[in-house]
């Protein structure tokens, strides 16, 4: 049975069809990545996953239980077995990093203030930022303020972590430092879904990668087929045009 | 003119006249009190229910929406006159002080609401999203996530809201409120020194709109420092 399983899924946006159709089982531990042009609906698929915006049609089941996205309680039991990390980051600025990652565990998860502390300080030892344990968001760097997320997001113990596009925000000389980081998470066996736009990185920590376009899984296979021999028109296209701009850069 | 001025000064400060002035003060620390109080209470309630995007709630955002936008455009006095008045024709016998107190309220209420609605809309819509869907409630949301953000920047207006609607209050002698203002003109019409009269009730107003503005600004230093603390320094 598939970790993360996804049936026919399609959702909107007002009179635009974002998602039409979206087929994809993640096993357990498996890292996918989702790559394809802006608009294609990457991030879209894992706004509906976390039930940010509700499905149109189709499903979502973790481990066999489909999700009920008009039931708050079947949200809710999805929401605490899942974690996401923003593009924007989205750490909370009246909050110092500490806080940021241990509100959560400790208020709404009610886990012992004690342990998630020691826990939330390893993790961000983990991550590089454990000198700056006190600091407000605003204080730090775009390529911290992403590590304190995901930091945030593994102090909810996730069994299924969702990464959108973590790096488009961040200075070309800050997006290896987030990545180092994710790479480490992989050996970890956590069930991920990664949007990206770094190919090297996708190709390098994914497990299997989808091609998406036109709110499609038009191609879904190992990183070497996506990137060396797919077997879709637009798969060559995108990662053709890709290779070349990394190539000319 | 200084001596002449002088020499008033026992016959316009008689008890009978120190008693008129307390009285009328206390009554408009009692319109602004309540006002203030009811604005803040009720304004964060409406707020709350303009900003709300759930469908069942969605009379109840038509609603606040329609009296914000309302109460917001008519003058003061006419709201007032209108409460005064209304209250007649449906038979109610209110007091001119009752009616006042309840017409500053509705007004205090539209304006501190639009004023704690746009604060809570200063904060990133995306941090409330992230704070879902580590399922937070909506009520863990606002209170640890947005409001202590928005607090510093609904502060400065609310206050400065507070310090001119003080004044407004002077329209309550319209309707037969015996409050400061109210109790200059008597005092004046009776003969008494102008300027001592109305200095008075100068004095009077500002002792009671002073250590509002203070309040305020010893908030704002507060819950400023408690959203940023190494900014504290600076913010008093």
């Amino acid at each position: 049975m598939a970790h993360l399983d996804i049936r026919g899924l399609a959702a909107r946006y007002g009179d635009a069809q974002v998602l039409d159709g979206i087929d994809l089982q993640v096993e357990r531990g498996e890292i996918v990545s989702l790559i394809g042009p802006s608009g294609s609906g990457k991030s879209t698929l894992l706004r509906v996953i976390t039930g940010l915006l509700p499905p149109e049609r189709g499903s979502i089941a973790l481990d066999g239980q489909t999700i009920d996205y008009a039931d708050r309680r079947s949200v809710k039991a999805a929401r605490d077995r899942l974690a996401i990390v923003f593009q924007q980051y989205n750490l909370f600025g009246n909050m110092d990093v500490l806080r940021n990652v241990t509100v959560a565990p400790v208020t709404i998860r009610k886990r012992d203030r004690r342990e998630v502390d020691a826990e939330a300080r390893a993790l961000l030892d983990r991550v590089g930022l454990g000198d700056k344990l006190h600091a407000y968001p605003d204080q730090l760097s775009g390529g911290q303020q992403q590590r304190v997320a995901i930091a945030r997001a593994l102090c909810l113990r996730p069994e299924i972590l969702l990464l959108d596009e973590v790096t488009s925000a961040l200075d070309p000389e800050r997006v290896g430092e987030v990545l180092d980081t994710i790479r480490e998470l992989a050996s970890d066996k956590i069930t991920m879904l990664i949007v990206s736009h770094e190919m090297s990185f996708v190709r390098d920590v994914s497990h299997r990668v989808a091609f998406m376009a036109d709110g499609r899984i038009q191609e879904i296979a190992s990183p070497e087929v996506i990137f060396e021999r797919p077997a879709v028109k637009r798969t060559q296209d995108f990662v053709g045009r890709i290779s070349r701009r990394s190539g000319s850069a | 003119m200084l001596g002449e001025i002088l020499s008033e000064i026992p016959r316009v400060f008689t008890p009978y006249n120190l008693l008129l002035f307390a009285e009328a003060a206390l009554t408009t620390l009692l319109l602004s009190g309540v006002g203030c109080v009811a604005g803040l209470v009720f304004g964060f309630g409406l707020a709350l229910a303009r900003s709300t995007r759930s469908w069942p709630f969605l009379p109840l955002r038509i609603l606040a929406l329609v009296y914000a936008e309302v109460v917001r455009r008519v003058p003061f006095l006419v709201t007032l006159m209108l409460f005064f008045f209304g209250a007649q024709v449906v038979g109610l016998d209110l007091a001119p002080l009752t009616v006042a107190l309840i017409a500053t309220s509705v007004i205090s209420t539209a304006f501190v609401g639009e004023i704690i609605r746009s604060g809570l809309q200063s904060v990133r819509p995306a941090q409330i999203e992230a704070a879902a869907v580590m399922n937070f409630t909506p009520w863990q949301r606002l209170r640890l996530v947005a409001l202590p953000q928005a607090w510093p920047l609904i502060l400065p207006p609310v206050f400065g809201y507070f310090v001119l609607f003080i004044k407004d209050t002077a329209l309550a002698s319209q309707i037969g409120v015996l409050e400061l203002t109210d109790a200059g003109k008597i005092l004046n019409t009776k003969g008494f020194s102008s300027f001592l009269v109305y200095g008075t009730v100068l004095i009077l107003y500002f002792v009671i709109s002073y250590p509002l503005a203070r309040l305020g600004s010893h908030l704002e230093s507060r819950l400023g420092a408690s959203r940023h603390p190494r900014t504290r320094g600076s913010l008093r």
